[in-house]
C-alpha cells in the first residue's frame, strides 16, 4: 500500500482528470467528482491529524504563517504600537502595543519573526535580547495599571544566546518577567502560535489561560539542541522531537494547555482567512470569562494552575 | 643479622583511579591537592583559590551549624511522565552514584544561630537539572519560609531544566518564580547563592531573583552555555566571560563572596532581615 500522502496526490490528480474530461466531453460527472473530493478531504484530514512532532515543528516554523504584527492587525482594531524598554533600546524581536479586541482595550505582545531572510536579520529571527523582555515587562505593568487585559503571542526559537544578551542579563530579564507575571492583577491570555522555544517563550508565557494553535509546538529545548546534548548527534532531532512530546495535542493531554485552536487543512499558512476567525473567537470567549474575575481571584487561580504542573512520587 | 635484607616496598593498590580517593587535581592550576587538605580548606585550592564544586551534603556541612539541618520532603522522587527513552536508567544511575533521591535537598537549619529555610542543589545528581521534583521541593520550601516568616536561601548548581521531563521541566521555572512572588509579597528575604555552574532555566528563574544575589568566585553563571554562544556568533569568548566577577561588573550580582566568608555573610544578612526588626 502506498503512503497516504502519495494516495492523496493521486486522488487529487484523478479529480483534475475527471473535471477536465467532463469539460471536454460535455459529460455530467459532478456526482463522481464530489464523491472523490469528499474522499480526498477525509484523507487530507487524516493525514494532517497524524503529523509527527517533527512534522508539526516544520509547520510551526513555516515562514508563511502570520507573525505577531499580522495578528495585531488582523484580529484587533486600532492597534497602536508602543516601543522601547526605557533603559537600553527597542528590541525589534519583541513587539507590542495597545489595541481593541471586539471593542475592548487590551495590551498585545509577541515575538516577531520575519517573513524572509532580510526581515529575519532585522528581527533577529524572533529571538529577543533582555531589552525585549524588559519592554514586555514595562507594557505588562502598564496594562495592569489601567486594568487592561494582556494577550501574549508566543513564537520564538528562544531567547538570543549572545555576548550582549549575557552582558545585559538575559537570565535576569526572563526570571523577572516570570515573577512579575505571576502577580499581575489583570487577565493574561497566552497563545502559542508557532514555535514555543524554551525560556524565551515562557517569558511571555505565564497567565490565566494557555492556548495553542493546532500545529504549534512548545518545548523545554529545541529537538536539535536536545539531540546534540543527549546523543551527541544533532541529526537525531526527529527522535528528540518525538521524545519531547512537544505538540499541542501532547500538551493538551498533559493538561498543560487549556484549548487547541483548529487550523485550516494543511495548516494556517495555507489560508489565513479560514484560520483567523477561530483564533479571535477563542480569545474573545476566554476574555469574557476572565475579565469578570477580581484581581485576587486571578492570582489565586494562577498560582494553583502553576503549582499543579508536574507529577512525582511521594 | 641477615646480610641481604630484602628491601620492602610499599605497594599501592592497582585499582585504577585509587589515587582519586586521597587526592584531586585542581582544575584551576593542575596542582595535586590532598583531599584532607582540601576539606580543611572548604574545598578551595590553597594554591590558586579555585573553588571546587561541592556536593549538596558538603555544602550543607560547611554552611549549617553542626547537627542543625533538618531535611524536608526527602521522599519526593521523579516519574518518567513523558516516557522519555532512557530516563529511568539515568535516574537510577544518578541515585546510585550520588546516594541522593533528587537534584536538590531542602530543609531548615541554623547558620551561626540564625534560622533559615534552604534549598541546596546537587550537581552530582544529573548535573543538578530541574524537573518536577526540584520545582515542587523549592515551592514547598519557599511556602514554608513565607508562613514561618524565616528567610530562604537557595544554593544553585545546575545546568538548567531537565530535558527528559519536557514541558513540565520548563514549567518549573514558572512555578518556582511564582512561589518567589508570593514570598516577595510577604516581605520575607530570599538570598540566592549562585555556584559553579548556574545556567539555563535555573539561572533564568529563581537563581537570578534573590533580594540579594551572591556569586561564588569563578562560578560559571549565564543563560546560554558558552559553547552555544560560540556556535551562534562564530567567535571565541573573552577570558572570564560569564564568570561571577563578570556578572558583578555587569550589575547582575550584589557580591562575590569567597567560600571561607560565605557562612558569616549569610548569617549577617539573615540577621539584618530577621522578622520583628532590631535585636
Amino acid at each position: 500500500m502506498t503512503d497516504p500522502e502519495t494516495r492523496l496526490k493521486e486522488l487529487l490528480a484523478k479529480i483534475e482528470d475527471l473535471k477536465g474530461f467532463s469539460r471536454e466531453q460535455g459529460i455530467e460527472l459532478d456526482q463522481e467528482v464530489a464523491a472523490l473530493e469528499k474522499k480526498a478531504e477525509a484523507l487530507r484530514e487524516k493525514l494532517y491529524s497524524n503529523l509527527s512532532g517533527w512534522q508539526k515543528l516544520q509547520l510551526a516554523r513555516n515562514n508563511k504563517r502570520p507573525t505577531a504584527l499580522d495578528y495585531f492587525q488582523l484580529l484587533f482594531t486600532d492597534f497602536i504600537p508602543l516601543h522601547g524598554d526605557r533603559q537600553f533600546r527597542d528590541d525589534p524581536a519583541l513587539v507590542g502595543g495597545i489595541a481593541l479586541l471586539a471593542g475592548r482595550p487590551v495590551t498585545v505582545l509577541g515575538h516577531q519573526k520575519g517573513r524572509d531572510t532580510k526581515e529575519n536579520i532585522a528581527r533577529n529571527y524572533g529571538m529577543p535580547h533582555p531589552e525585549g523582555y524588559r519592554k514586555a515587562l514595562r507594557l505588562m505593568e502598564q496594562a495592569a495599571k489601567f486594568h487592561r487585559p494582556i494577550i501574549c503571542f508566543i513564537d520564538t526559537p528562544g531567547a538570543f544566546p549572545g555576548i550582549g544578551a549575557e552582558e545585559r542579563g538575559q537570565s535576569e530579564a526572563i526570571a523577572r518577567n516570570l515573577r512579575v507575571m505571576a502577580a499581575l492583577k489583570t487577565p493574561v491570555i497566552n497563545i502559542v502560535t508557532g514555535e514555543g522555544g524554551s525560556g524565551g517563550a515562557l517569558a511571555l508565557g505565564i497567565g490565566d489561560c494557555l492556548l495553542m494553535l493546532e500545529n504549534a509546538v512548545y518545548s523545554v529545548i529545541s529537538p536539535e539542541g536536545c539531540a546534540a546534548i543527549l546523543w551527541k548527534d544533532a541529526s537525531r532531532a526527529k527522535d528528540a522531537a518525538a521524545a519531547l512530546k512537544l505538540t499541542a495535542q501532547d500538551l493538551r493531554e498533559f493538561g498543560v494547555v487549556d484549548e487547541i485552536i483548529p487550523e485550516p487543512a494543511k495548516g494556517l499558512q495555507e489560508s489565513w482567512e479560514l484560520g483567523l476567525p477561530a483564533i479571535k473567537e477563542a480569545l474573545v470567549r476566554h476574555l469574557d470569562i476572565l475579565e469578570h474575575l477580581p484581581g485576587e481571584v486571578l492570582l489565586q487561580r494562577r498560582w494553583r494552575r502553576l503549582h499543579a504542573l508536574g507529577q512525582w512520587q511521594e | 643479622m641477615a646480610l641481604f635484607r630484602k628491601t620492602k616496598y610499599a605497594t599501592l593498590s592497582a585499582r585504577p583511579g585509587a589515587h582519586k580517593d586521597i587526592a584531586s587535581k585542581c582544575p584551576g592550576c593542575n596542582a595535586i591537592q590532598f583531599k584532607e587538605e582540601l576539606e580543611k580548606n572548604l574545598y578551595v585550592c590553597p594554591a590558586c583559590d579555585y573553588h571546587f564544586t561541592l556536593t549538596a551534603w558538603q555544602r550543607i556541612s560547611i554552611t549549617f551549624d553542626e547537627n542543625s539541618f533538618e531535611e524536608m520532603d526527602a521522599g519526593l522522587t521523579s516519574l518518567n511522565v513523558l516516557n522519555f527513552p532512557g530516563y529511568e536508567e539515568k535516574l537510577n544511575r544518578a541515585r546510585e552514584s550520588s546516594g541522593l533521591t533528587e537534584a536538590i535537598i531542602t530543609g531548615k537549619g541554623l547558620i551561626n544561630g540564625e534560622p533559615a529555610l534552604a534549598g541546596i542543589m546537587a550537581p552530582e545528581f544529573m548535573l543538578g537539572s530541574m524537573g518536577a521534583v526540584v520545582g515542587e521541593k523549592i515551592a514547598r520550601m519557599l511556602e514554608r519560609a513565607g508562613s514561618e516568616g524565616i528567610g530562604a536561601i537557595i544554593f544553585s548548581a545546575s545546568g538548567g531544566a531537565r530535558m527528559q521531563e519536557g514541558i513540565f521541566a520548563l514549567m518549573q521555572m514558572a512555578k518556582t518564580s511564582s512561589a518567589l512572588s508570593r514570598l516577595h509579597d510577604r516581605g520575607v528575604v530570599y538570598i540566592s547563592v549562585l555556584t559553579n555552574p548556574t545556567t539555563g532555566g535555573v539561572s533564568a528563574s529563581f537563581a537570578m531573583l534573590g533580594d540579594i544575589n551572591i556569586g561564588e568566585p569563578g562560578a560559571l553563571i549565564g543563560f546560554a552555555g558558552p559553547r552555544v554562544i560560540e556556535q551562534t556568533i562564530g567567535q571565541t569568548l573573552p577570558e572570564g566571560f560569564q564568570r561571577s566577577e563578570f556578572l558583578l561588573e555587569h550589575g547582575m550580582l550584589d557580591m562575590v563572596v569567597a567560600r571561607k566568608d560565605l557562612k558569616a555573610t549569610l548569617s549577617r544578612l539573615l540577621r539584618f532581615h530577621r522578622r520583628g526588626g532590631r535585636e
